[in-house]
């Protein structure tokens, strides 16, 4: 997908709010088959199925090439800024494969793990 | 004659799950949540008595998923299983519902132009899991029926802020119209401040939250004018959910006085918890 000059992705809305992605008709029918897999990650079955062998599984759904990518590259930022991923649709990848919400959060912030929870008043409350 | 004796609004952050099923009530951080939520959980056992509660949430792309996503939407099951949402369940009695009144809320409601979608196969989320044990005893079974409404808040369009307040008032007047003598507490969950995505994770708007309260108690309208950018651009893009607060909210008709609030926000969310007696 192309980028504009103003450094947001063609064909996605930009609502002006400076490091926010909102999941409205752009992204939701970007991220469709995207969504949908992460979705069936719900079924512990399909957990299981995923784990075992990743590739085979994104196969079953219509991913576009750089929506596979990022998932290989576990690339949480992409996948909701750029691939029409919902956070709460993609949460569920991450829950499959081992990354908790917050360290998903530390890397769309481009911080690690520690200077993240640094950032917080009582990170005992996770 | 049915009638409402009170509203909650309360967030449904998942953390409290894990931190309620680990007892972890006096540990120094979850210790000023779970203290907010002590005196509520009494005051509703012991002075509101409550048959039923009508919960006002959204269910996390873990019952529903994209193929079709409801505007509004009730369950009229007499009982709810938990949705798995990627990780299990929680160990919780079976919610119990109460299909009498649910559908008799979708006929009223729907008379009246709000037209909810009627779900006879439905589980349940954080949304409603995550507060319902902080503010119900379940030992041995729950203390409440449940009647769960569901609101879109993630996919936009959304429901504008206004039209769920309007929703509240449709609620008030189908449960009065209600023969049977029960009472009832509405409960908008969602919220409040926080961001779980982009290079904005973990926003907080500590004063908006505040603010939020202040208004939720005694000038609802003026949260009823707020936009949905408004309100992603103040308390970060997923505390929209705060909309939902505005349904319990216009259930309650006449006079209400507080009887409880708290606040506390050591992540990435704003958790709040109001409780509005009916006078």
């Amino acid at each position: 997908m192309n980028t504009t000059d103003s450094g947001t992705y063609a064909g996605l809305s930009d609502w002006g709010i400076p490091g926010t992605y909102v999941f409205d008709d752009t992204r939701s029918r970007l991220g469709y088959e995207l969504n949908k897999l992460a979705y069936s990650l719900t079924d512990p079955t399909n957990r299981e199925a995923f784990r075992k062998d990743e590739e085979g599984y994104m196969a079953r759904y219509k991913l576009s090439e750089a929506q596979k990518d990022a998932i290989r590259r576990r690339d949480w930022l992409a996948l909701t800024k750029e691939h029409g991923g919902n956070i709460y649709y993609i949460y569920k990848l991450g829950a499959a494969t081992g990354t908790g919400l917050y360290h998903m959060g530390a890397q769309m912030r481009g911080e690690t793990y520690e200077q993240f929870l640094a950032t917080r008043g009582a990170k005992g409350a996770r | 004659m049915a009638r409402i004796v009170a509203g909650i609004g309360s967030s449904h952050v998942p953390n409290f799950g894990p931190a309620y099923d680990a007892k972890k009530f006096d540990e120094p951080d979850w210790k000023p949540l779970f203290d907010g939520y002590a005196p509520v959980k009494r005051w509703l056992r012991e002075v509101a008595k409550p048959d039923v509660a009508i919960f006002i949430y959204n269910d996390h792309g873990s019952d529903f998923s994209l193929d079709r996503v409801p505007t509004f939407a009730i369950g009229v099951r007499d009982a709810y299983e938990q949705a798995d949402e990627g990780f299990g369940t929680r160990p919780l009695p079976c919610v119990k519902g109460d299909a009498e009144l649910s559908w008799h809320l979708a006929k009223e409601l729907i008379y009246d132009e709000f037209d909810l979608t009627i779900c006879q196969e439905m589980k349940v989320d954080h949304g409603l899991m995550a507060p319902l044990p902080l503010l119900f005893p379940h030992d041995p079974d729950w203390s409440v029926r449940v009647v769960p409404i569901v609101v879109n808040v993630i996919q936009h369009p959304l429901p504008t802020a206004r039209r769920c307040f309007r929703l509240g008032q449709s609620i008030a007047r189908a449960v009065a119209a209600y023969p049977k003598d029960i009472k009832v507490v509405v409960i908008g969950t969602g919220g409040m401040s926080h961001q779980l995505h982009g290079e904005r994770f973990g926003h907080l708007a500590e004063g908006f939250d505040d603010w939020w309260l202040d208004c939720i108690a005694r000038d609802p309208e003026i949260l009823c004018k707020l936009s949905h950018k408004e309100i992603m651009a103040a308390a970060g893009a997923e505390s929209v959910e705060l909309i939902m607060w505005l349904v319990m909210r216009g259930a309650l008709t006449g006079r209400v006085e507080q009887k409880h609030r708290n606040y506390y926000a050591p992540m990435t969310t704003g958790m709040g918890l109001i409780s509005l007696a009916v006078i």
